[in-house]
């Protein structure tokens, strides 16, 4: 059962004290603009064939590793690789792009970081993403719209405001800086070398990076049906119970950035945290890199 | 030993579609063919040594004994989302019930890579391939 503080919509996501409450829509929100052409939807998940299952109507895919990552280096896709995309999907700069997908929208909101790379800043997700529209009966279909490519001028990949590189995790360490481990606790201790149900991926060594705090990064949301936490929860979880400081210079990590990226998301939008980044290059680089310091 | 027939034969389908669009419909094809396992062999809560390691779709598998000595595979994924593991089940149920356990004893987890190419990141892959494992590792020890 939806609980009835999800059922208003847009009141109830301006309601919950978020610092920027403009960045999340409503599943009603995105069921009256479906046909918009000012709107792209776009599905992001880590099982590629679910897009395929059953989608929103007029929602496109984005794969995060075939159409955001470098096919050949570990790295995101280049500016121009980035207007393709956008031309595939039909969208402009003026394209409002909505994020959903499955696991709390964990992708969605990995694909809504790697579009900031590029400054996309009319991006939003939707909130509770494919768990909320599912259980709220909304229809889904196999239907793959056709969208007229557009002409995208993108900007040079800008990483500089939302993504840190390993020297400067390095610096931030050593500076004392505040960092958020969004690993299962068990990787964080380093009792655990992979999520939980995951197979390993090739850290050589378990822990975490000195002084991050652990916070697993489904904590930010209701279960129920995927929606972020209000404000006031967020606070306790984060700035009461961690002690994070709103602003003080944030990292965020996981395991190759994708949980992060949520977390990211929250700390940014939902609390205001003035200087977040995310870590992409997170455990599976520095549980691998030849003397950086761990702790367990 | 060679590949259980109907297994080679879709293995070598799967060889001809280049295009990843292609692939994902004839993919999605067999996920829509998913039958769970019937109540009569198991019911949930399901037991844990039928679960599949590592795959975080929640994927349980079976391997019954019939009269003519031959296994019959059943399968069930409890994610909602895991629609690369219903379609691995299936054609795993597809191809190797029916076949004697040493046969499908004999069968790697190398056919994940043949079957999904580029439609599955690392991690998805390396749980698809620990079902294989866990029906390979039914039929061993059915073939004892």
């Amino acid at each position: 059962m939806v609980r009835l503080r999800h059922n208003h919509g847009m009141t109830d996501i301006t309601s919950r004290g978020y610092a920027h409450p403009e960045v999340l829509v409503s599943t009603e929100w995105v069921a009256a603009h479906l046909d918009d052409p000012l709107v792209r939807i776009v599905e992001s998940n880590e099982d590629t064939l679910l897009y395929a299952s059953g989608h929103i109507p007029n929602a496109v895919h984005v794969d995060w590793t075939a159409d955001l990552n470098d096919p050949v280096r570990r790295d995101y896709i280049t500016h121009k690789g980035f207007a393709a995309l956008m031309s595939r999907i039909g969208a402009t700069s003026e394209t409002t792009v909505v994020f959903y997908g499955d696991k709390n929208n964990w992708w969605a909101c990995y694909a809504f970081w790697v579009f900031q790379l590029f400054g996309h800043k009319n991006a939003r997700v939707m909130d509770g993403g494919r768990l909320k529209w599912t259980k709220e009966g909304r229809p889904l279909t196999r239907d793959v719209p056709a969208m007229k490519p557009t002409k995208y001028r993108a900007a040079e990949r800008n990483d500089k405001p939302v993504r840190a590189f390993r020297d400067q995790v390095l610096k931030h360490v050593t500076a004392k800086g505040q960092l958020v481990d969004v690993r299962s606790p068990e990787e964080y201790a380093g009792t655990r070398m992979h999520m939980p149900d995951y197979p390993n991926e090739g850290a050589l060594r378990g822990g975490h990076i000195p002084g991050a705090k652990s916070v697993p990064w489904a904590k930010a949301i209701d279960p129920e049906d995927g929606t972020f936490r209000p404000a006031s929860e967020l606070v306790d979880l984060y700035v009461k119970t961690n002690k994070l400081k709103k602003d003080k210079p944030t990292i965020a990590y996981c395991r190759i950035g994708e949980r992060s990226s949520h977390t990211w998301f929250a700390l940014k939008y939902l609390l205001g945290f003035k200087n977040v980044k995310n870590y992409d290059g997170s455990w599976t680089e520095w549980g691998n890199s030849v003397g950086l310091p761990i702790e367990k | 030993m060679a590949l259980p027939a109907k297994l080679g034969e879709v293995l070598e389908l799967f060889d001809t579609f280049d295009d990843p669009l292609d692939r994902t419909n004839l993919l999605l094809s067999y996920a829509d063919q998913f039958k769970e396992v019937p109540n009569a062999v198991a019911r949930r809560p399901f037991g844990c040594e039928h679960r599949v390691p590592h795959c975080e779709s929640e994927a349980y598998v079976w391997a019954m004994k019939q009269p003519d000595g031959t296994l019959k595979l059943h399968f069930a994924v409890e994610n909602p989302s895991g629609v690369s593991a219903r379609a691995l089940a299936a054609i795993l149920d597809r191809t190797l019930s029916g076949r004697p356990a040493a046969e499908i004893a004999e069968v790697t987890p190398d056919i994940v890579e043949r079957i999904f190419r580029q439609n599955i990141s690392m991690g998805k892959g390396m749980g698809l391939m620990s079902m294989v494992q866990a029906v390979r590792s039914l039929a061993q020890a059915a073939a004892r």
